[in-house]
């Protein structure tokens, strides 16, 4: 305990642990995870929820929204924001799909492709928003539905259908699709099955392997991603930029910032990360459908602002954004093992949401009062 | 001695035993449809497993994905996995993503039912107990053999959804249960009800000796209501349709359509959770799947379907 400790001359005396733990912006975060957690252990502790394979659930839920929302933090915190992430996603797992299956190519070109188009995108939204000055909202809200509209479209004429399968036989022995739809630790989680940590499966084929065979390269991603933007964001001189870009635009220009590279530049990582989502899904599930990631781009907002972050930019942390992932996704798959009525859950998300920004705001006032 | 403590330690388990079976048996099945908060449709379908959870005394509880997500449809039949109810009961609205989860539940020991959506034949290859909803072609093929005990002998058959197969499976069954060979007898109407209408007189019209029409739904079965009437040929023809809705009950009240085909989502809801109920109590399960539809619903059972409408039919 760092405040009972400094006991020393007042004029050294540093300023006490807590309160520099209470002036990050994580801390919004950190207290609802503590929250949230508490009270699902309290009351869905012996529904499953906590044993391994539950564990696995929500995990595998809150990556999701992890990785969208790392992308969707940084693209806030340089002050902008980006609509169009759910539709992106159908629209780059339909992609896949038609490349992959439809006109057969092989899978780890499909995948390159669908990057580089998507990635393309997202440099589009970012040209269009910085050529005209729009709010970026309203620019990605066009591509909300312009993507959605092709997403529906292109299988449909070609196809005449809007689910297309077939993906996992596509990516069958491809050396890059494991990337997205593999699992990793499968040795691992064996030997606690084996050791009784785990459940195995009592019947079927595959009775006697571990109800849980490996981490998701899902979850893995997740990591990856945050580590990246973590470090990015707080270690780097691109990092600075970041934040100067959204806290305001014009001061930056004038101290040298190139504040549109940087728009830009997030607007194709908010691209990247939901296309890495979406190729996780289609990887996993083997089929592309029409009507994926629907209000996907609403869910990484809500998570990165549960996290602490300022929707009018220059203010928030990828791990506060990742821990509101993780609130989000261990709320929504908690409410079903705690055996809420499940048309409540819109109810506790908007409940937290604001909570939670009532919370990151008087967080935020002390911080600026401290300066 | 020994002897007759054991011997009484065993007479005394063996009556307890029932008794015990009986105080904990507290079941509980989850029902995960595909269908978004905004489809009420599957009102009636709520409404089933929590009058059959009732009536069986076993907890059930019904879960969709809010958006109609089907990615996140499979999570949320991970998650139930993970939470070990004793059974699922679950669609199987598209087979390449559901398979995997509803595979590993059945591996762990879970039992499932699959209704409504997807065939027999994916529910036994996924393992499931059973399939309970309404088979397309047998439905058609029930629809067929009545229409053809009222007098059948040439029909035309309105499909509005020419690109989805299984729709088009009711108009092979119908015209295999008459005896007819299908031909040009099923027309592609498309959607809209004016050209429906049309094409419905023109090929009247032309083909003066139909005397049956099959139409798959409410968009095709409004406009031909219309067309009949204009015709003057409203209540001559044997009219049946597949679904129900509001123009189709009136249409059966005044004469013009013969019967609806009702695939009662309320039988999808409610037939399972008894089913894995007297499964998991005593062992006994139908040998076979259970189709839910075809209902017929004539002029004489309107009023139930009126008084019940939106809550269990």
């Amino acid at each position: 305990m760092a405040d009972t400790a400094a006991t020393g001359d007042e004029r050294v005396k540093e300023i006490p642990a807590w309160r520099r733990a209470l002036i990050r912006p994580e801390l919004g975060g950190i207290c609802g995870a503590v929250l949230v957690f508490a009270f699902f252990l309290l009351t869905a502790f012996d529904s499953g929820m906590f044993a391994p394979q539950g564990i696995m659930n929500w995990t595998i839920v809150s990556a999701q929204f992890m990785i969208i929302a790392v992308g969707a933090c940084l693209l806030m915190i340089a002050g902008e924001f980006d609509l169009s992430v759910g539709s992106m996603i159908g629209f780059a797992g339909m992609m896949i799909a038609v490349f992959g299956v439809v006109l057969g190519w092989p899978m780890w070109m499909a995948i390159l492709i669908t990057f580089a188009l998507c990635l393309a995108i997202g440099a589009i939204n970012g040209f269009i928003v910085i050529k005209t000055g729009l709010p970026s909202f309203i620019v990605t809200l066009a591509f909300l539905f312009i993507l959605r509209g092709f997403t529906i479209y292109i299988p449909q004429t070609i196809e005449s259908k809007t689910i297309i399968g077939g993906i996992r036989d596509a990516a069958e022995g491809d050396w890059l699709a494991p990337i997205f739809g593999g699992k990793i630790g499968q040795g691992l989680f064996q030997w606690m099955g084996d050791v009784g940590m785990i459940e195995t499966f009592t019947r079927g084929n595959r009775a006697g392997q571990p109800v849980i065979d490996g981490l998701p390269m899902l979850v893995v991603w997740a990591i990856i991603l945050i580590v990246f933007g973590h470090v990015l964001l707080t270690r780097t001189r691109f990092g600075n930029w970041i934040f100067a870009s959204g806290g305001d635009a014009e001061a930056a220009r004038n101290s040298g910032v190139p504040v549109n590279k940087v728009k830009v530049l997030m607007f194709m990582f908010t691209a990247f990360c939901a296309t890495v989502f979406a190729l996780c899904q289609v990887m996993e599930f083997g089929s592309a459908g029409a009507d994926r990631g629907l209000l996907k781009e609403f869910e990484a907002i809500i998570a990165v602002v549960i996290g602490g972050a300022l929707l009018t930019g220059g203010y928030g942390s990828v791990i506060g954004a990742a821990l509101g992932a993780l609130i989000f996704g261990v709320v929504q798959q908690g409410l079903f093992f705690a055996g809420v009525e499940s048309s409540l859950f819109r109810v506790f998300l908007g409940v937290i949401l604001l909570g939670a920004v009532v919370l990151n705001t008087y967080i935020r006032r002390m911080i600026t009062g401290e300066r | 001695m020994k002897s007759v403590i054991a011997s009484i330690a065993i007479g005394a388990s063996a009556l307890v035993a029932p008794v015990a079976a009986t105080a904990q048996d507290s079941l509980s099945y989850v029902l995960v449809s595909h269908a978004p908060d905004s489809d009420t449709w599957w009102n009636t379908i709520k409404n089933g497993i929590a009058l059959a959870g009732d009536q069986m005394g076993v907890e059930v509880e019904y879960r969709n994905p809010p958006t109609g997500d089907i990615a996140d449809m499979a999570r949320i039949i991970e998650q139930a996995a993970a939470s070990a109810p004793d059974g699922i009961i679950t669609t199987l609205a598209d087979y390449d993503v559901l398979k995997g989860p509803i595979m590993n539940a059945v591996d762990q020991g879970i039992d499932v039912i699959i209704m409504n959506t997807g065939t027999p034949d994916q529910a036994r290859e996924v393992g499931a107990l059973m399939y309970v909803g309404q088979p397309e072609y047998d439905a058609g093929f029930a629809a067929g053999l009545r229409a053809k005990g009222e007098g059948v002998n040439k029909f035309l058959c309105v499909n509005h959804a020419i690109q989805q197969p299984t729709v088009g499976e009711r108009c092979r069954g119908y015209a295999d249960g008459l005896g007819i060979e299908l031909g040009d007898a099923m027309m592609d109407s498309g959607t809209d009800p004016a050209e429906i209408k049309n094409k419905v007189m023109a090929y009247l019209s032309a083909n003066e000796d139909v005397d049956g029409i099959l139409t798959l739904g409410p968009v095709s079965a409004d406009p031909t209501i219309a067309a009949l009437n204009e015709m003057g040929l409203a209540g001559e023809i044997h009219f049946g349709t597949f679904d129900l809705g509001e123009e189709i009950v009136k249409g059966i009240k005044d004469g013009t359509i013969n019967w609806g085909i009702d695939q009662q989502p309320f039988l999808q809801a409610y037939m399972p959770v008894v089913i894995l109920a007297n499964w998991d109590r005593y062992g006994v399960l139908p040998g076979n799947n259970l189709n839910s539809g075809p209902g017929f619903v004539t002029a004489a059972g309107l009023e139930k379907v009126e008084a019940f409408a939106g809550e269990y039919r």
